[in-house]
């Protein structure tokens, strides 16, 4: 990468200046490698989900194991149905499969993701700072989440994981796969993360240029300032009860498993105390970033900054108050089960005022369709369907009937799929200029985008169908069923065909991206028009940033940027 | 492994179900066969209808934006205002009076839902690895729930193992069977026929087989036919007893052991009866009566070579009498 005599990139040379680095863009740059590097892993045993569940019965797991240690009459009658019941092997073979997709995607991938990645590299350049407040600390977090992700490597090769990703006892507790590994995995995951949280409260406290008030920060400042409130206040309660748990696996210490003498829902409550607010982890940065892409492609000012400012941060404090709502049909009283259902209607507002205030901010704009913008739209389509069937599910009656079928599997694939990957990607395409100094092609960006959306909805829509016509989730052969639902073949089918398709455009989005390393045109510092700090030092920026911290505006008044062709960008003029 | 998974009339009746849903059902859900439906599928099109109402505005308003103010030559944003207080006040409570209004919706039927009422039909429901078992008053034991129409049954159910969830998709409800206290749940079935029983809460290897069907009787129906399956249980051989035991009994024996030689979760019982068997820990013995009931009462004692340490313990679960039946029909399978 050449260009800027003095990037970040080319600042100091050799694995080590990497390795040890204590540059947020660099730690960043190393976070994208290894979360894209996990979320290829977690695509695969998606696929991998998908095809078993193409057909009926077994379709790519159902061979009988090999290995078996039949009589010769059992081995001939198991080669005369060798194909026709589906093996003990191929069903658990499966149920390894959803857990692992389930475990990376969501501890690897999607908590870390637009934090670790776009938080690091971006958020000191939007405050005019050098760094975050602690650089050190952010380089542990790093290696606590590569140490994490060796633990569920490990994971694979020992025994593998058939919890599901919820660990939900007391089958955690009495199956033989490697739970235990995956707990202590998640457990420095956990540690990881709050690093991260510390580390960005205290870099917006007290890393903000002077004159920069809370009101005049940029959204996506906002959105990683209410993520990290929760990763640092709820993380801690999902590692004490990993430990928990792995103790009663180790040394039959009663918690969870009433074998000995423990509640199984008691997990239930400490897991979703941290897995429910862990949702407004994964969503609210992707939020942070569709507030920044909407403006600036609108080139229009936010519209209700501070109504957006504060969803974000009722909808963390909000976030912890509903972890109930999983556990409607757990038995709980019916008391709870309204107080819970009521708090969970109240966090909807938030979300509904955010994608009013998008719309209300494109209108009357001058529009641009670049890439990132792209992405920003598909983000409020498939949010809006993800969102709005999330009222089916925190109503009470129709919860009953919903939980646990494919219904509940399309909304939340609509919201942190549709949603926070989505959002993840517009925040990748709208600052790899700055991140890597070249730009992409915008052209094969919107093709990767949209094909990306039709595989998207045609993967998870039917998936709705499906769970209201009463298919349940984590099931291996759907063939049973068939008898009073013959359509669930052509919507699993549609569904799979849809998964292939989403995995062509991810896969042309990453050859895009790639391509834009060797043979992309160099960007200018500001290529979009963004009026926040970031894009007033060259792309890449130097080692240190800023040589002088720039003056403090308003993030959201463009009137002052004019473009001057595509190699110059947005100049401001004077 | 057939590749592609209907036949033709499969494939016209996949089109007429995909479309108009199953007769007496709509698009969206299956017929409601029990007055439980009713409550969530009011809730259920309410919601629909609003959520519809609201996406088509967000989506159409965005269509309408990018093309009405697309990006043009020389054209730059129009001045508007930065925010407007009455209009966020406006899109923040009208939508909050719609979700308050889906609460009480939702929670009207909850409640229903949970609260049985008294002198309800009580039938006892145990759920363990992988399939269900239901006792009615009478003693009775079936794998298939039986109902009478038009009046309501509680179910009274707890788990052998992990949890399990009870869900029945055209009553519209669910509820976990858990190991370590008894939950309840209750409906009125509506309408005569067969409906899906199915386990809603991942339970391991064979959780998409704990299926089972729910048999709406016909008024007057229900009470003959189980006087009828009683009567013929109670006079069966040993033999035959062994046969309903392994087929029928909490935890069957069908769910983990073939009887043809297919190998599941544990061994098939073909022709196992005078083979000596190899363990993993334990020295080569001689499938006899004994051996027969040490594995059903304490089958870690013998793991047979190549299979997982995995069966339920049946101590205090079976009588003698049982036992001896299950021991007559392995007998039998040659």
């Amino acid at each position: 990468m050449s260009g800027a005599s003095d990037s970040y990139l080319t600042h100091t040379r050799g694995f080590w200046s990497w390795a040890l680095t204590l540059d947020h863009k660099r730690i960043g740059i190393m976070y994208m490698v290894g979360i894209l590097g996990s979320f290829l892993l977690g695509g695969i045993f998606a696929l991998i989900v998908r095809t078993e569940l193409a057909t009926p019965g077994p379709t790519i797991m159902g061979f009988p194991d090999a290995a078996s240690e039949a009589s010769p009459a059992e081995q001939a009658a198991e080669n005369m149905v060798a194909i026709a019941p589906s093996s003990t092997t191929g069903r658990d073979l499966y149920n390894h499969m959803f857990t692992l997709h389930g475990a990376v995607m969501i501890f690897l991938v999607i908590i870390p993701g637009i934090p670790a990645v776009l938080g690091n590299f971006v958020l000191p350049l939007m405050l005019g700072a050098k760094d975050v407040a602690f650089p050190r600390l952010n380089l542990a977090s790093f290696y606590l989440w590569l140490f994490g992700a060796i633990f569920f490597v490990v994971t694979l090769h020992t025994g593998g994981l058939d919890t599901g990703w919820t660990f939900y006892t007391p089958y955690s507790t009495s199956t033989n796969s490697a739970v235990v590994t995956a707990v202590l995995g998640a457990f420095i995951l956990g540690f990881s993360s709050i690093f991260t949280g510390i580390n960005f409260i205290v870099t917006v406290h007290k890393l903000r240029p002077a004159g920069m008030t809370w009101f005049k920060m940029p959204l996506f400042v906002w959105s990683l300032y209410a993520t990290a409130i929760i990763q640092v206040l709820a993380t801690p309660v999902l590692g004490i009860t990993l430990l928990l748990l792995a103790a009663e696996r180790l040394m039959g210490l009663g918690f969870f498993d009433p074998k000995y003498g423990g509640n199984p829902i008691l997990f239930q409550h400490f897991f979703w105390f941290y897995s429910h607010p862990a949702v407004y982890i994964m969503i609210l940065p992707g939020m942070g970033i569709i507030s920044e892409v909407v403006s600036v492609f609108s080139r229009k000012h936010i519209f209700g900054y501070q109504f957006i400012a504060f969803s974000s941060v009722a909808i963390a404090l909000l976030g912890f108050l509903v972890w109930g709502h999983h556990m409607f049909v757990s038995g709980m009283t019916p008391l709870a089960a309204m107080v819970f259902s009521a708090l969970t209607f109240s966090v909807s507002i938030p979300s509904a005022i955010k994608v009013f205030n998008w719309l209300a901010t494109m209108y009357k704009g001058s529009i641009g369709l670049a890439t990132p913008m792209c992405y920003a739209l598909a983000f409020i389509f498939l949010f809006g369907i993800g969102g709005l069937t999330g009222l089916f599910l925190g109503t009470l009656s129709v919860d009953v009937h919903l939980t646990d079928t494919y219904f509940v599997v399309a909304h939340f694939h609509y919201v942190m799929f549709g949603g926070t990957l989505i959002a993840f990607l517009a925040g990748l395409h709208y600052w790899w200029p700055k991140m890597t100094g070249r730009m992409f092609s915008d052209v094969a960006g919107r093709w990767a985008c949209f094909i990306i959306f039709v595989g998207f909805n045609l993967t998870f829509f039917p998936q709705f169908l499906l769970g209201t016509r009463g298919m349940p989730r984590r099931y291996y052969d759907y063939s049973g069923l068939l008898d009073s639902h013959p359509e669930f073949a052509l919507l699993n089918l549609l569904s799979t065909i849809g998964a292939y398709t989403t995995a062509v455009g991810l896969v042309a989005a990453a050859i895009c991206l790639l391509h834009s390393l060797w043979r992309g045109r160099p960007a200018p510092a500001n290529p979009w028009g963004g009026g926040s700090m970031e894009w007033q030092c060259p792309s890449p920026p130097p080692h240190d940033n800023f040589p002088k911290t720039p003056p403090v505006r308003d993030p959201y008044d463009f009137s002052y940027l004019a473009y001057v062709g595509p190699d110059r960008g947005f100049v401001p003029q004077t | 492994m057939t590749f592609l998974p209907w036949n033709l009339s499969l494939g016209t009746r996949t089109a007429a179900g995909l479309i108009f849903g199953q007769s007496g059902g709509s698009f969206w859900m299956p017929p409601p066969s029990a007055t439980s439906a009713i409550w969530v599928d009011r809730a259920f099109y309410f919601i629909l209808y609003v959520s519809t109402f609201f996406f088509l505005l967000i989506v159409t308003l965005m269509t309408f934006f990018v093309i009405r103010y697309r990006r043009r030559e020389g054209l730059g944003p129009q001045r508007s205002p930065h925010h407007h207080l009455a209009l966020e006040l406006t899109w923040s409570g009208i939508p909050l009076l719609l979700v308050i209004a889906m609460f009480g919706l939702g929670f009207a039927g909850y409640i229903d839902m949970r609260t049985p009422p008294r002198g309800a039909y009580e039938i006892r429901v145990s759920g363990q690895k992988w399939n269900w078992s239901f006792q009615y008053p009478n003693g009775y034991v079936d794998t298939n729930l039986h109902v009478p129409i038009d009046v309501p049954v509680k179910l009274t159910m707890s788990s052998k193992d992990v949890i399990h969830s009870l869900f029945i998709p055209a009553f519209r409800i669910k509820q976990d069977l858990l190991p370590d206290r008894y939950t309840t749940m209750w409906f009125t079935a509506t309408r005569p026929g067969e409906y899906d029983l199915l386990c809603a809460e991942y339970c391991g290897t064979s959780h998409s087989e704990m299926l089972a069907k729910v048999i709406v009787h016909r008024p007057g129906e229900f009470e003959a036919w189980l006087q009828e399956a009683q009567k013929r249980r109670q006079n069966l051989s040993p033999v035959e007893l062994g046969r309903e035991l392994y087929l029928y009994a909490p935890g069957g024996c069908a769910v983990c052991h073939s009887i043809d030689g297919t190998r599941k979760v544990g061994p098939s019982f073909k022709g196992i009866y005078g083979q000596i068997h190899e363990f993993e820990n334990a020295p080569p013995t001689l499938v006899d009566d004994n051996y027969i009931r040490e594995s059903i009462l304490n089958p870690s004692a013998k793991i047979r070579k190549g299979y997982p340490d995995q069966m339920t313990v049946y101590k205090g679960q079976l009588s003698d009498e049982q036992i001896t039946a299950l021991i007559e029909y392995i007998k039998t399978l040659k």
